[in-house]
């Protein structure tokens, strides 16, 4: 048999449907009878409705219904609900305005739903849509921090004061204070962390239909967490008992967060079935997801580090201002705060750490998760306070990283917010990185650039992440609204083949190849014989899907423990078949073997004998499939470092990214091919971050990059070929030692390269520059390097 | 997009008939901008008549000291065409460089000139290289053609038919693309024949426009360093989120200079 299991560079089994144009997506469902949705959204910003009226519209050409607020609220329909409450400093709890499937008086931001056209095509429902007479009273609108925090500033919520959501803080502000008076150094920066779409592959879709007889609900949709959904949906907007409502999240082309969430247009196509008796079918055009998925990061912050004379960090003091749009996406309160502020110990042994968190609203797309989900925002101001920490002391960026790190004998490591590191070892990987990466070689390419009239500059940046969120009683005592274990059913079939239920959803990562492998080391099957079946909420167990790198270290876990089970039960019945003790079954390579001997049943002798139970033991149950929830104990901790080297044209600010190379360690790994595939994702994410991604509302909530003519995503003309290499520790904590990769990149990308470019433009006296960094931007910062300052 | 009524004409008299026949018709010629604008509903056409089906209108040919592009060869056969290499190659590297495979297997010089995006590439090609615009009922100087934004001398009824570049003895199109539509932000092409220089910009302004300075300078001395001096005025220019028009008066000398050092 070759060697599929772990550790095997197998090649995904589900890429035979999705390069072959065989995957099958939420919209490529059609269900008998099926009509078709289309949402009308605000132009504006923010807007009274002082009129809607609908009756054009419904008599328009294949109209099944027009519906609007005032419909949900008659019909008892409740708003979406946010999955996290956050305090404020004082303990009182944030505000937490509606959040309306429908608006019924008022749009806070460009791409609100006003109401939906049902008919018998698409085109039928958007040209009716265009007879429904809004008539809006503009009002003004807030669409950044700055605008958000002006003391005359127009309200999003009127009972939101100052346009807050929470101001929150983690740390001992009177310990930081003490130990800042203490400094021998500080360094310091201003930073902006720069808003993103999302723009994964397929655009959202989701089609609700309802069967009179029964009284159930089915919602096909587009989403990484089915369950999540059929919990949000059912039990909190629509009253749907669970045995009532199915929630399939079938093949899905890519999430980045973005795919968490419950949506309005889930609710709504939901809720219109049982209304008009038929199925119906929304699927986002691209302008839509632009201004209708969720968005992310969104911070200004400012960040000092103090110093002794050694260079070695006393204490870091944070203060952010995190846009969070006009209404609360289902977990974005936890994501500048849970998810950002506990991972600003990064890879360093600092003492002490505040930080201060006021969360606004704004007139702009809802603001949570995406790809990182705070930890990118992390450790962004991390590393760019470390560049210019060594930058002032005039100590070596890789040496001060090395001297501040937390040494590999200190582990478990308690930081000083809230988390504990298990293990890890960031000295090893910053000299594996410093050694793919010629670390050492850097100012002799350095100045052959020079010759040739470029500016090159080296990055380096080491990142930390939490993940495989997470132990639930921890994150429930920090205010989330729900548990974040995983599920797994394991069912041997009478031949010995595998079946595997997940709570785990693949949207493009690869779980259906890398779980198989893990049922092929673990049940000594071959992976032919092995099916994952994930995002169908009528097969698998309650999961809470993926999201926050979780899937292996959670998902995974639980898979391994289902199959620990099935072990045991087929020990019970090998012993039974070899007339020997239980203690005396050993199992390996798919064989029970009565330990020291050649006797041995192999495991589809045992899953035989379980289903047809006729040489059985007398008190056990027959069948052989197990079921078994994993709550972990701990977060694990991916770390890294990468290193990046730019070159940049200073006649025209254009930059080029000549190498990456990264050093991860994320405990075991199962499949490495795929691992490097998540990374070099991630990264391709994380230069677009840095470079190229930002999104941009003109004063008057307008979204102007509403298009890819507009909003530029990163291609592969603009990546170098990447140097990727792993640093092992395997957690101490999941059965499997594996810790998750999924956002490392996009975490660790965004600050590499921003050091590499400051580092190309620090000879010429510049110290900052925000992301994206556009070659206007460079272009800028060299002119007003070369403009003599005034005496 | 709305409902139209779609025409594949066989022949230019027939495709002028057409769209003489209705005022809200419009010319198909490869649909590169104008599919999108339907799919959006930014454009309401009573009729569309596609002009794909009219072999009169393909074609490079070589007439005398001009290459001769018919309006619907697309930008692939022009990029590709061993003809227009030995002729003009700046022009068949400007032709490589727009859009995508897709745009330029579909795209056509007629349509991407007739459109007159501000940014586009051919039009710096059409300015740059004193090219004359053929119609089905005249020939239009380039330097009369492109009127401003989205507007050309083009009347109603008319339909251009080929275009007509004189060979240089030198050139070169240089582009800073935007990251994103990888339009031009700015393109500049410079050429050079006989004793004079024609320098064209696109994506600077509301519509490609001539560089007088640099063509002046160039004609005196053809080389980058003959642009040393030059200022690009900034007022007129475009200024976006992509761009501010102080960037793109800066790039347009950048640009220029690159376009005569690569002309060599």
């Amino acid at each position: 048999m070759p060697d599929t299991g772990i550790g095997a560079r197998v090649l995904r089994k589900e890429d035979a449907r999705f390069l072959t144009g065989r995957g099958h997506y939420t919209d490529d469902i059609s269900r008998p009878n099926q009509t078709y949705a289309y949402i009308l959204r605000s132009p504006h910003a923010h807007a009274k409705i002082k009129k809607l009226g609908i009756a054009k519209a419904a008599k328009a050409p294949g109209v099944v219904a027009v519906f609007t607020g005032a419909d949900l609220v008659s019909d008892k329909v409740n708003g979406l609900p946010c999955g996290w409450l956050v305090h404020n400093k004082d303990g009182t709890p944030m505000v937490e305005p509606p959040h309306p499937a429908l608006v019924t008086d008022r749009v806070r931001h460009v791409g609100d739903q006003v109401a939906v056209v049902i008919a018998e095509s698409s085109t039928q429902a958007r040209d009716a849509a265009e007879l429904i007479e809004v008539g809006y009273e503009e009002l003004p609108a807030v669409v950044s921090i700055a605008a958000a925090l002006k003391p005359a500033a127009p309200l999003v919520w009127d009972q939101a004061a100052a346009n807050t959501c929470y101001d929150w803080e983690l740390g001992d502000k009177a310990a930081n204070d003490a130990a800042f008076a203490k400094a021998a150094k500080i360094a310091k920066v201003d930073l902006v962390n720069n808003r993103l779409i999302p723009n994964a592959i397929e655009p959202r879709a989701a089609i609700g239909e309802y069967d009179a007889t029964s009284g159930h609900y089915t919602l096909y949709t587009t989403s990484q967490n089915p369950h999540v959904i059929r919990l949000l949906m059912g039990a909190f907007v629509l009253g749907i008992p669970e045995h009532k409502l199915r929630v399939v999240a079938p093949d899905v082309g890519g999430g980045f967060g973005s795919k968490i969430y419950h949506y309005a247009e889930e609710a709504i196509v939901t809720w219109a079935a049982r209304k008009v008796g038929r199925p119906i079918k929304w699927t986002a055009e691209r302008s839509e997801s632009f201004m209708s998925d969720a968005h992310g990061r969104d911070h200004v912050t400012h960040a000092e580090l103090a110093l002794d004379g050694n260079g070695k960090f006393l204490a870091l003091k944070v203060l952010t201002k995190a846009n969070l749009g006009a209404y609360l996406s289902t977990f974005a309160p936890c994501i500048p705060t849970y998810l950002y502020a506990t991972l600003l110990a990064g890879n360093y042994a600092t003492p002490t750490i505040y930080c201060s968190v006021r969360a606004l609203f704004t007139n702009t797309v809802p603001v949570d998760a995406y790809r990182g989900a705070g930890r990118p925002e992390a450790t962004y101001v991390v590393e760019r306070l470390v560049d210019e920490a060594a930058r002032i002391s005039g100590i070596d960026r890789a040496e001060i990283r090395r001297r501040n790190y937390i040494p590999r004998d200190k582990f478990p490591y308690q930081t000083p917010v809230a988390l504990q590191y298990d293990i890890g070892d960031y000295h090893t990987t910053l000299d594996k990185v410093l050694k793919a990466g010629d670390y050492a070689g850097f100012e002799k390419r350095r100045e052959e650039a020079k010759k040739r009239g470029r500016l090159r500059g080296l990055g380096i940046a080491s990142y930390i992440e939490a993940c495989g969120i997470a132990p639930s009683a921890v994150v429930g005592s920090l205010g989330a609204r729900a548990g974040l274990y995983e599920s797994a059913a394991v069912r041997v079939h009478p031949t010995g083949s595998v079946t595997v239920y997940t709570g785990s959803h693949s949207h493009g990562q690869g779980h259906e190849t890398t779980f198989a492998q893990l049922v092929c080391s673990t049940l000594g099957v071959s992976l032919d014989n092995v099916d994952i079946v994930h995002g169908d909420t009528d097969k698998i167990p309650f999961g809470m899907g993926t999201y926050g790198s979780r899937s292996l270290a959670v998902g995974g876990s639980a898979m391994f423990n289902a199959m620990q089970k099935v072990i045991a039960k087929g020990k019970k019945i090998a012993a039974h078949l070899l007339e020997a003790a239980e203690a005396d079954i050993e199992f390996a390579n798919g064989e029970f073997r009565v330990a020291g001997t050649d006797r041995k049943k192999a495991l589809a002798e045992v899953s035989l004998a379980a289903y047809v139970p006729h040489n059985y033991p007398a008190d056990l149950e027959p069948g052989l499939e197990e079921q078994a929830f994993y709550d972990p104990l701990n977060f694990t901790y991916p770390a890294g470092t990468y290193l990046s080297e730019v070159e940049i044209d200073p006649d025209t600010g254009a930059l080029s990214v000549e190498s990456f190379t990264a050093a991860d360690d994320f405990g075991r790994i199962i499949n490495p091919m795929i691992v490097e595939g998540q990374v070099h994702g991630g990264i391709a994410q994380g230069i677009g971050q840095a470079l190229l991604e930002g999104c941009v509302y003109d004063g008057q909530g307008q979204l102007l990059t509403g298009s890819y003519m507009d909003y530029c995503m990163p291609r592969a003309d603009n990546l170098p070929s990447f140097k990727v290499d792993t640093n092992v520790t395997a957690c101490t904590h999941n059965p499997l030692g594996v810790k998750g990769c999924g956002e490392a990149g996009a975490i660790g990308a965004p600050a590499c390269i921003m050091s590499a470019i400051l580092d190309a433009l620090r000879p010429l006296g510049v110290a900052s520059l925000d992301m994206p960094a556009t070659a206007e931007k460079i272009w800028r910062a060299v002119e007003r390097a070369k403009t003599p300052k005034a005496a | 997009m709305y409902d139209f009524n779609y025409h594949r004409p066989k022949s230019l008299a027939d495709a002028a008939k057409l769209l003489g026949g209705s005022e809200e018709a419009k010319l198909v010629a490869g649909g590169m901008t104008l599919i999108p604008t339907l799919k959006q509903r930014l454009a309401q056409p009573s009729d569309l008549i596609d002009l794909g089906g009219i072999g009169e209108l393909k074609g490079i040919k070589r007439e005398g000291n001009a290459l001769v592009i018919g309006a619907m060869t697309p930008h692939a056969e022009v990029a590709g065409s061993p003809e227009v290499k030995k002729a003009i190659p700046a022009l068949a590297a400007l032709a490589e460089g727009i859009g995508d495979p897709q745009v330029r297997n579909k795209g056509t010089i007629g349509g991407s000139i007739a459109n007159a995006d501000p940014a586009a590439d051919y039009p710096a090609a059409v300015v740059g290289l004193g090219a004359t615009v053929i119609t089905n009922k005249r020939k239009i100087a380039a330097d009369d053609f492109f009127m401003g934004l989205f507007e050309t001398a083009l009347q109603a009824g008319e339909i251009v038919t080929a275009v007509s570049f004189p060979i240089p003895e030198k050139a070169a199109y240089v582009k800073f693309p935007n990251p994103a539509s990888r339009y031009a932000i700015v393109g500049v092409l410079a050429a050079k024949t006989g004793g004079s220089a024609r320098v064209a910009v696109t994506g600077a302004g509301p519509s490609v426009f001539r560089l007088k300075a640099a063509e002046e300078a160039l004609a005196k001395s053809w080389s980058a360093a003959a642009l040393g001096g030059l200022k690009v005025p900034q007022a007129g220019l475009n200024s976006d989120i992509h761009a501010s028009a102080e960037y793109r008066a800066h790039l347009v000398g950048v640009m220029a200079k690159r376009a005569v050092q690569a002309a060599g």
